[in-house]
């Protein structure tokens, strides 16, 4: 594919990351976990999709797909025009530098024996991006005061800082390397309110900032991720379920899925909490391993009717960009 | 409606090496029978401590150091920790919730022995009626397929039917007062709507009284009636729930607020974070100890202690000395 022609820094198609079940002394594979079963779209440079859904939906394997971190069953994943779905692990390290990854839970993923100094600037290092000390340490610096760190404090260590403060440090070590693109696993359901709206600002401030940063942003949290988003995609058991414009999504959600999954989360106003639909689930999300026929959403939904039962709904266009996968809307 | 529970002036501290902990500072709220009540604030800020200090679960270095809580108008600080007054309120009259479904269920008992022992100590059931009642008491918090589940170990259970175990667990003794400390964190969105609306329900029907301890201002706007905002040991502001959204007075409750992406908000709004982080509880100057966050304070902050609660509209209390009257969101 064409960088000039297509603005697309990432296009994922027909994506399938299946994991074995297996059982006894010669692990004979038994089943497989369909994790993701079919997922495709489209990001444009500088854009960011955000992707929701619930535990188990296969939104956080999508992401490591797109890290190169899994090996898909099938698909594929073109970053920048090239297929790093099959990728030999060498080839990929390259590419790796151009996306990076920021981390849900700050108190896990920093390494408490290094200096934060030391875990912002080890980008640096693999991928051979600097010539002296001098110029290492100048990097990991400035590294800090973009992302609102006092850079004398590079030689602390994580457990003396705080926690909205050390997802910054993940967020320096994330922008190390000058990645075109970011994967936020839920960066910020880990931080308090009051927190969380520093690490959003500083993710919007960054992006205008470095033309053409996108970030694949991974959340559950509906009124945060309508307010970062581009675009959102609503993931269930594997699937696109719908993808459309973020304002377009909260205002105008089409599938059943969508409805109850935005009706389930609270909003913090008593006065729209007292005429807003709500629409309560019945059931759980069923196993992976064994996912219902048809839509995987009709046992639990509401407008199911027996066509939904036969055969998967592809996403199909309802209007201009917004696209939706079910046969009763 | 009549009083069920006064707290009065409670001081919980904690010591530790680095000097005591003010964890929960001179909390006072009450608690009117049959009303859901929402206790709100940040990680440390003594909300979870306070409901603990209620059930005397404070274990050293932490202690009580004063106050009253009137329970049917009798103090149960009076009572010791482990003595039987103590021991007939505690998981019976007054029940607790935790957060944790997965750590709080013992993983080496079936369901139906921790779902019958307080059946067998507090309502000196026998065996036999005590699992009855438990398979109608999982059969109310829609675990299905009761009978033959109980006899299954925590692992068998989701993360969502394991709060519903929890729900059903504190609610076996008829209590009068459930405090549901974060009761959904943990959990999936879809999973988190249907077991508050489960608890809404249950306490309506069973005319308990229901206590929420939250940071989720949506959680609390959606199901509270009256709201506490705590900070730093302190309640900061109380009032009616629509009081509070609609006229918040305290800064940090505006400064919350306006953490919160708004889904009526016209696009490219930047979000307003409340700038630094929360205090340490050790060595707490006299003064605000919102006062260094503060973007309303004035000169009378920084001379004199931090003020009481005073009233100002009906039920609706602050403590603060700046006039927030003005403020519009």
């Amino acid at each position: 594919m064409n960088q000039e022609t297509n603005n697309a820094i990432l296009e994922i198609s027909a994506l399938k990351m299946y994991f074995p079940v297996t059982r006894g002394l010669l692990r004979r594979k038994i089943a497989d976990i369909k994790a993701v079963d079919g997922v495709s779209f489209k990001m444009e440079q500088g854009e960011t999709l955000g992707l929701v859904g619930e535990s188990g939906c296969g939104k956080t394997t999508v992401g490591r797909c797109v890290l190169g971190l899994y090996r898909p069953t099938a698909g594929k994943v073109i970053f920048q025009g090239t297929d790093i779905a099959g990728l030999p692990e060498k080839k990929l390290r390259g590419i790796r530098r151009d996306i990076a990854l920021i981390f849900q839970d700050p108190y896990s993923s920093l390494d408490p024996r290094q200096s934060a100094g030391n875990i912002v600037g080890e980008p640096l290092k693999i991928h051979n991006m600097i010539n002296s000390r001098k110029e290492y340490l100048e990097r990991v610096e400035h590294l800090f005061s973009i992302v609102g760190l006092d850079p004398g404090m590079v030689n602390r260590f994580p457990h003396e800082f705080s926690g909205g403060q050390r997802q910054r440090i993940g967020i320096a070590r994330a922008l190390a390397s000058n990645p075109k693109l970011i994967v936020c696993d839920e960066p910020i359901s880990a931080l308090d309110v009051s927190i969380q709206a520093q690490i959003i600002n500083l993710l919007e401030e960054l992006q205008e900032g470095l033309q053409g940063l996108s970030y694949l942003f991974i959340a559950h949290d509906r009124s945060v991720v309508r307010h970062i988003s581009d675009r959102v995609a609503v993931m269930y058991l594997g699937r696109i379920m719908e993808i459309c414009k973020s304002r377009e999504l909260y205002e105008n959600p089409l599938h059943p899925y969508t409805r109850a999954l935005l009706s389930a989360v609270p909003i913090a106003d008593p006065f729209v909490e007292e005429t807003r639909e709500r629409i309560i689930l019945k059931g759980e999300v069923p196993s992976p391993i064994n996912p219902p026929e048809g839509c995987p959403f009709h046992p639990r939904c509401f407008m199911a009717i027996p066509e939904c039962s036969q055969g998967i709904p592809p996403l199909r266009v309802i209007h201009e960009g917004h696209e939706v996968a079910c046969i009763r809307v | 409606m009549a009083e069920l529970l006064k707290v009065n002036d409670l001081v919980t501290q904690f010591k530790t090496e680095s000097g005591v902990v003010k964890a929960v500072d001179g909390v006072s709220y009450y608690l009117n029978e049959q009303e859901i009540i929402g206790l709100v604030g940040e990680s440390g800020c003594g909300k979870s401590v306070s409901q603990l200090s209620v059930m005397q679960l404070i274990r050293p270095p932490g202690k009580i150091i004063g106050g009253e809580v009137l329970f049917h108008g009798q103090d149960l600080l009076k009572y010791p920790a482990n003595g039987p007054e103590m021991r007939a309120v505690r998981g019976a009259k007054i029940a607790m919730i935790f957060q944790e479904p997965m750590t709080s269920l013992n993983p080496v008992l079936t369901i139906r022995q921790q779902l019958t022992e307080m059946l067998v100590l507090h309502m000196k059931m026998n065996e036999e009626d005590a699992r009855a009642r438990a398979i109608e008491l999982m059969g109310l918090v829609g675990i299905p397929a009761a009978e033959r589940r109980i006899e299954g170990y925590p692992h068998h259970f989701s993360g969502g039917m394991r709060q519903r175990v929890m729900i059903a667990m504190a609610l076996s003794c008829n209590p009068h007062i459930l405090i549901a400390d974060e009761p959904t964190t943990a959990l999936d969105a879809t999973t988190q709507a249907q077991l508050l609306e489960l608890m809404k329900d249950l306490v309506q029907r069973l005319k308990t009284s229901l206590v929420i301890v939250t940071h989720n201002l949506g959680v609390v706007a959606r199901y509270a009636q009256r709201i506490y905002i705590m900070y730093a040991g302190r309640i900061v502001e109380s009032g009616t729930t629509k009081d509070i959204f609609q006229r918040p007075r305290h800064p940090y409750t505006i400064g919350l607020l306006k953490c919160i992406p708004r889904l009526d908000e016209e696009e490219g709004t930047k979000l307003v974070p409340i700038v630094g982080l929360p205090p340490n509880l050790i060595n707490m100057p006299a003064t605000c100890a919102f006062l260094p966050r503060c973007s309303w304070k004035i000169d009378k902050c920084f001379k004199e202690p931090w003020p009481e609660l005073t009233p100002v509209n009906g039920n609706h209390f602050i403590r603060c000395y700046a006039d927030t009257s003005e403020y519009k969101k």
